[in-house]
């Protein structure tokens, strides 16, 4: 079995200055030093990509950087599911003994290290290089499209809602990118995107960096446990798609459940994918978290709020706390261990024994589901 | 043969489908073997061009600045009577889900651009 045993998470935003080894180390330090650990101490290191920072090994130029001599590394890309990828391959390792104690890493500083432009321009890559590239799509449009078969089936008005819920938790987050409240009226009047996503539907492009220990389990050690972890892959391009309302995030969570010999009736919390308000309300109903057409409407009766039946991203998600890139989806899980520990301060809901936690890369092609269990 | 049926991805105003002679797979964009059977006698055909529009939005920002002088510029995905589904342009404003369409090409960037307009627009 293995167990988290420490997170380490920057602040979101601009951090000018801060390269991408730099945010690594940051947020690498801090889980070392939440796990009571010296850097002798991990035989294992699994890292991310970043878009500034190009390099065909980037586990080892950080290795070599920070002062590790792993005896396994590499890095993982899976677009925005990479961050839940390497907690679950960090997890497949421990468990097939290949390494004893990993350190997971990642960090970026996609917005000060280059334009926004620039970002713009090589997230929108992703897309078909003959079939879609030369028609000026963007992460926003291919999203864009999803939601209007969305709205054509469901209505959308109240997506808006998980906006407006990711931006009060995030008021109460330390170190969260955006922090100024917004009502649901704003985000429908804010600045056209890709209709019908607006700016505020849109996580915004932040520098950051996040850090797990995670290692066989050990009485004497103590942290979440990750009972479940499970993936799906459908498709890569959006034109590819076999469907824009059905994904593969619901066979990927059934199957981490079952792993974990849990029911969804069991979980306690919710960490899922954000990056914009659709991909939420999409995540949320494909997994069964809400009813088809109905995440925003439960946003709105505070279902998902800490208070509520089931607390959702109490860090303020990628649409508020921030997203970094493969750092993004990490900050879910380490607010998911704090929440889990009890140390979330004035966000803490009572600590959650089971939660789920869903990533997803690509534009909802690829998934990765967790579920992690407190240690007992 | 394939050289012969126009394709806008190649510069000439026409959208291309290849299918499958073993298992009738067909494929827009084109390997050359069917990723269903893995039978490599494909043959390529022109498409009609027709189609009903299966998701659309309207790109208000562009990915970058040389394309951004084209914005708001509708693009849609559309479900051609063939059997495959394509992105193309399209007005950025008045095209519904569901709306029957029909194909012509315009330059758009570096290059021609599939176009698509509601049957019922002249």
């Amino acid at each position: 079995m293995s167990v988290v045993t420490g997170i380490g998470l920057t602040p979101f935003g601009r951090l000018s200055g801060a390269s991408t080894l730099d945010l690594m180390s940051r947020a690498a330090a801090e889980a070392l030093a939440d796990a009571g650990l010296e850097r002798r101490e991990v035989d294992g290191l699994i890292t991310g990509y970043s878009t500034t920072h190009p390099h065909l090994m980037l586990s080892t130029v950080f290795a070599e950087h920070f002062g590790l001599r792993p005896a396994y590394a590499h890095a993982v890309q899976l677009g925005g599911a990479t961050g839940f990828a390497l907690v679950m391959l960090a997890h497949l390792l421990i468990e097939a003994g290949a390494a004893r104690r990993i350190l997971v890493v990642a960090g970026e500083n996609r917005l000060s290290g280059q334009s926004r432009d620039a970002a713009i321009q090589t997230l929108a890559q992703v897309g078909h290089p003959t079939h879609e590239v030369p028609l000026g799509p963007t992460i926003p449009a291919y999203y864009g499209l999803v939601a209007s078969r969305y709205a054509h089936e469901h209505g959308i008005a109240d997506i808006a809602e998980l906006a407006v819920l990711m931006r009060a938790n995030a008021a109460r987050t330390p170190g969260a990118h955006l922090t100024d409240p917004i009502t649901a009226a704003m985000v429908g009047e804010s600045k056209p995107i890709a209709a019908p996503l607006r700016l505020l539907d849109c996580c915004p492009v932040s520098d950051g960096g996040a850090a797990f220990v995670i290692e066989r389990a050990d009485s004497a050690r103590p942290g979440p446990a990750i009972r479940g972890a499970a993936q799906a892959h459908t498709h890569q391009h959006v034109t590819a798609a076999p469907s824009l309302t059905a994904f593969g995030a619901g066979d990927s969570a059934a199957r981490a459940l079952r792993q974990a010999r849990v029911g969804l009736a069991d979980i306690r919390f919710a960490a899922i994918y954000d990056s914009f308000t659709i991909t939420l309300a999409i995540l949320l109903e494909e997994i069964g978290l809400a009813p088809r057409g109905a995440a925003g409407r439960l946003a709105r009766e505070g279902h998902f709020s800490a208070g509520g039946a089931m607390p959702l991203n109490t860090h303020g998600g990628l649409l508020s706390y921030g997203h970094c890139g493969v750092g993004g989806a990490m900050a879910h899980l380490a607010e998911t261990v704090r929440q889990m520990r009890g140390q979330a301060g004035p966000r803490q809901v009572p600590p959650p024994a089971l939660a789920l936690l869903h990533g997803d890369g690509g534009v909802l092609s690829s998934h990765v589901s967790l579920v992690l269990e407190t240690s007992r | 043969m394939s050289a012969e049926i126009p394709d806008w991805t190649r510069g000439a105003e026409g959208l291309a489908l290849a299918r499958c002679r073993a298992c009738g797979h067909v494929q827009y964009v084109r390997r050359p073997f069917c990723p269903e059977c893995g039978s490599e006698d494909l043959g390529v055909e022109r498409a009609s061009g027709r189609g009903t529009v299966y998701a659309v939005t309207a790109v208000a920002r562009a990915p970058s600045p040389d394309l951004q002088a084209f914005a708001p510029y509708g693009l849609a995905l559309v479900d051609a009577p063939e059997g495959f589904r394509f992105m193309a342009h399209c007005p950025a404003e008045g095209v519904a889900i569901g709306a029957p369409v029909r194909t012509t090409f315009r330059a758009f960037g570096a290059g021609l651009v599939p176009f698509v307009t509601p049957e019922d627009q002249p």
